[in-house]
């Protein structure tokens, strides 16, 4: 946050006492908006970052408590890092090289169309898929944790065997509590059946008021009822305390020169998985140019390395060349830190439909994933980390619909193997984008991820009498295919508040 | 219901007809009361541009001396046009005033983008004029027509061979092209609406909710005018353009491009645009309405195609009397087999309707004699009164429940008739 000097130094004029300076000073940070300003900020960072922990925890466990999950996620990136190597090898391409000036000069004219590029990808492969991740999940053990041979009705029957605490659904209607059948929902009282008396026109008014007064928190909590779309993209630059200033439009316009001045292995990964994913939607195909703008940026961006703070997480380590294993010769790499996925480009596309001002696009997309999808792939004990909310699912399954679970578990469709993908991508791409954007609004306003487990169960309890019927995993996978006719809000409802436990 | 005597040959009471057989036979078939044909005689006043354009201004002229120039100005939803070569000296006229704009030359009665070019300098048209029509002419008619046969409305049928041989000396209209047109991901794109006519006197036509959004495959530069793939988004060029990937499909439903808008702009602002478009689908039909042979038997589902620019104003670029029906992927396939589905219910050969609805599946009736509020809907956003058309482009359409509803609520009242 800036200081405005210049409204500062207004203070040194005659009129100003310094008996009542203390007074003055908080009376003109209520009247300019700075006091909102600043209790946003905090807010913001109390959001983020976790509680503080006892002053002789040592800083990796900021990042990860258990021990056992940080070895894991340390063997994974391992893992990841020697597939992007061996890539790097096999086509002897450089992780970074620098761009011939002709090239860069190129590349700043088609900066505004890059998907008319076609580069030759082929050989290019994605560094790993979301199945490859869940296979890594499933083989997450306890160390300290005895199952016991013998099978009881407290046996987990899912594919995460490790012992992490999860809601169950009465612990979920408390936290979900503004979900509730009597409070109004934009996704459910909004529809062209319901007179907007009811609930809708004060509903936006509220709205409104909210982002008169630029509160973040109120904002949080007002967009746990959904947000109206016309304020949605300026409720969640509030949520997420980005407002464009100046700055940060220089310091995007930074992180183009450096695409434009150097290329990236990593570059060409992002290419691939737009052009795989975005690019073949049939919505999000129209911001193929945004999302090159936004992620090539995102892969330059130190700011990122922050995160990892919090984040089991660690950025990979590469060496200047000739200088292997000399600290001083190490950068992370990428940049950010973040090696793309296949599938990655999914976090931005809904956005598209938000944002148009590209620095702007891109500030929201880095919060929103420095606050939450960084856990969607990262293994983690979090309540909100990718295996916690694989274990709620299963265990939301199997408690309230056990003839189901069971069923599917023995023709060999166990439910996570179909419902991962969708939790690692928070659903873009499955959903309709109106729904998705509903469901990211309660993302926001619960400042947790829990709730894609819970709509990953609504659906599959939705679809149960179909399920019932299948008797492959080919056939389950078929009955749960196409989820863009869904709509979000009844089944969240349904699925906390309506069925009998 | 009665059985229908056996039909002999040539006997038929449905025909959903090329316009090219309408041309032939119509005037010398006999058709019973109960039949029903899918075109109008002379719908070419309102689907080929140079007549269309006449009967507007003619409709504008009136509307003027009738009701003044602020009526009249509703009229201006239609770039000004010249008919060549016969307005030719207007034309220049028009240029001279506005240097430096662009225009572009439309043959009147082809379609799917053929013939169609742009051009800056006076003397790129001069050079076509004295039948030196630019390469563009004969490159594009070089192109075989990828999509199945879509008749153009022209009187000839002539194959792309033949065309190559001889420059058309076919009409023209000069246009001034939307040098602004509105973006979405730096791309231009323009709307297809279905408007289904059941007769002219009285003016009865339907409007349906879902429609789509075409995108050009590249993205939008007024540096490129020789690039035809930019600025045509007609499927059937995008299609031959090399970047385009089937897969891609190019379109964006009518819903999801006004749930685009509202979140960038309001809801206020997307009520305006969508009600400036009811104008211009009713004005248009307005200012044929006396000129077309309104045959009882006849019905017609138009094609609109309508162009926003960035300040939200849409204009008609064309009326297609035979708008494409065939399907570039499931989403439009579904589309297209609906709005088949629904105008067959409204045309009602079963004679099921009361002829009182205000809604046939994804069809809401928009102008009966007259302008049909939405009355029982949810009140007007604008607060301008309460008079609030009963379209719902872009809308919700459960299309479904909503026939069966009305069949079901038809049949009972037939049971307490009989």
């Amino acid at each position: 946050m800036s200081y405005k000097w210049n409204h500062v130094a207004s203070l040194q004029r005659p009129e100003i006492k310094l008996e009542s300076l203390k007074e003055d000073i908080k009376e003109y940070f209520k009247i300019s908006g700075w006091e909102k300003k600043l209790q946003n900020a905090v807010y913001s960072e109390l959001s983020v970052f976790p509680s503080p922990s006892h002053p002789a925890a040592p800083p990796e466990h900021l990042k990860e408590p258990l021990v056992y999950m940080r070895k894991a996620q340390g063997s994974w990136e391992k893992r990841i890092l020697k597939s992007l190597n061996s890539m790097c090898t096999e086509l002897s391409i450089p992780l970074a090289r620098k761009r011939p000036v002709g090239e860069q000069k190129e590349l700043l004219n088609k900066w505004n169309e890059m998907g008319t590029d076609e580069p030759d990808l082929s050989l290019f492969r994605p560094v790993y898929a979301p199945k490859d991740f869940l296979e890594v999940l499933i083989n997450l053990r306890n160390p300290n944790y005895e199952n016991g041979d013998s099978l009881s009705f407290r046996t987990h029957l899912g594919l995460i065997q490790v012992p992490l605490k999860v809601k169950d659904i009465p612990e979920l209607k408390e936290f979900f509590v503004e979900l509730g059948l009597t409070t109004g929902q934009l996704g459910i009282d909004d529809s062209t059946q319901v007179p907007p008396e009811l609930f809708e026109n004060e509903h936006v008014r509220i709205g409104q008021k909210v982002l008169a007064e630029q509160d973040s928190a109120a904002a949080q909590q007002y967009i746990r009822q959904g947000s109206p779309t016309a304020l949605r993209a300026e409720l969640w630059a509030l949520i997420l305390n980005i407002s464009s200033q100046p700055e940060d439009i220089l310091y995007y316009e930074q992180l183009k020169t450096n695409v434009i001045q150097h290329d990236l292995l990593v570059d060409s990964l992002i290419y691939k998985d737009v052009k795989l994913t975005a690019s073949n939607d049939d919505y999000y195909f129209v911001f193929e140019d945004y999302l090159y703008q936004v992620l090539l940026c995102f892969s330059r961006d130190t700011s990122v390395l922050g995160h990892f703070a919090y984040n089991s997480a660690s950025p990979p380590k590469s060496y200047i060349r000739g200088k292997l294993g000399l600290e001083e010769y190490a950068v992370f790499y990428p940049p950010n830190g973040v090696i793309p996925f296949h599938g990655f480009s999914m976090y931005v596309a809904p956005l598209c439909f938000l944002y148009h001002e590209p620095s702007k696009l891109y500030q929201i997309f880095r919060e929103m994933y420095v606050r939450f999808f960084f856990r969607l792939h990262s293994i983690s004990s979090h309540p909100s980390g990718i295996v916690s909310l694989c274990l709620l699912f299963e265990t939301l399954l199997q408690t309230y619909l056990p003839q189901l679970f069971y069923h599917l578990r023995e023709i060999g469709a166990q439910p996570l193997r179909i419902s991962f993908k969708w939790m690692v991508r928070a659903f873009s791409g499955y959903l309709a984008t109106d729904q998705l954007l509903l469901l990211w609004d309660r993302i926001l306003g619960y400042n947790s991820l829990e709730i894609l487990a819970v709509l990953a169960a609504a659906v599959f309890a939705f679809r149960a009498v179909n399920l019932m019927e299948v008797t492959s995993l080919a056939a389950a996978e078929a009955v749960l295919a196409d989820l863009s006719t869904l709509k979000v809000m009844p089944l969240l409802q349904i699925f906390l508040f309506a069925t009998v436990t | 219901m009665e059985t229908p005597p056996e039909p002999s040959e040539g006997e038929w009471d449905f025909y959903w007809c090329d316009v090219s057989w309408l041309r032939e036979n119509f005037d010398h078939t006999y058709m019973d009361e109960h039949v029903r044909i899918s075109h109008f005689r002379n719908h070419y006043e309102l689907t080929r541009k140079n007549y269309m354009v006449k009967n507007l201004k003619r409709f504008r002229k009136q509307l003027e001396r009738e009701a003044g120039k602020l009526e009249a100005a509703k009229c201006d939803f239609f770039p000004k046009t010249f008919e060549m070569p016969c307005e030719y000296h207007l034309f220049v006229e028009e240029f001279r005033k506005n240097p430096g704009i662009t225009w572009i030359m439309k043959p009147v009665a082809r379609s799917q983008g053929k013939g169609i070019f742009l051009f800056r300098r006076l003397k790129d048209i001069m050079d076509w004029r004295k039948g030196n029509a630019g390469k563009k002419l004969t490159s594009l008619e070089a192109q075989p027509a990828r999509s199945t046969a879509n008749p153009s409305g022209s009187h000839d049928a002539r194959s792309s061979d033949d065309q190559k041989e001889d420059i058309p000396v076919e009409n023209y209209v000069a246009q001034r092209y939307i040098e602004n047109p509105y973006l979405i991901g730096g791309r231009k794109f323009d709307l297809r609406v279905y408007v289904l006519v059941m007769s002219y006197i009285p003016l009865r036509a339907w409007l349906y909710r879902d429609g789509f959004a075409r995108f050009s495959n590249t993205r939008f530069t007024l540096s490129s005018i020789d690039d035809q793939y930019v600025h045509l988004t007609n499927v059937a060029v995008q299609k031959t353009s090399p970047d385009y990937h089937p897969k891609k499909g190019c379109k964006w439903m009518l819903q999801r491009f006004r749930q685009y808008l509202a979140s960038k702009h309001g809801p206020e602002a997307v009520e305006t645009l969508f009600s400036d478009m009811d104008n211009i689908f009713i004005r248009s039909l307005q200012s044929v309405q006396k000129v077309i042979i309104s045959d009882k038997h006849c019905f017609e589902l138009y094609g609109y195609d309508i162009l926003i620019d960035q300040d939200l104003k849409p204009w008609l670029l064309e009326v297609n009397a035979s708008p494409s029906l065939t399907a570039s992927s499931q989403e439009d396939y579904e589309l297209k087999t609906c709005l088949l589905e629904d105008t067959l219910h409204v045309v009602d050969m079963e004679a099921r309707l009361t002829g009182r609805e205000k809604r046939v599946g994804g069809f809401d009736l928009m102008w009966n004699d007259g302008p049909v509020s939405r009355e029982e809907g949810p009140p007007d956003l604008s607060g301008m009164g309460n008079f609030v058309t009963n379209t719902h482009l872009g809308c919700v359409n459960d299309r479904k429940k909503q026939l069966r509803q009305l069949f079901r609520s038809l049949q009972g009242q037939k049971k307490a008739s009989s």
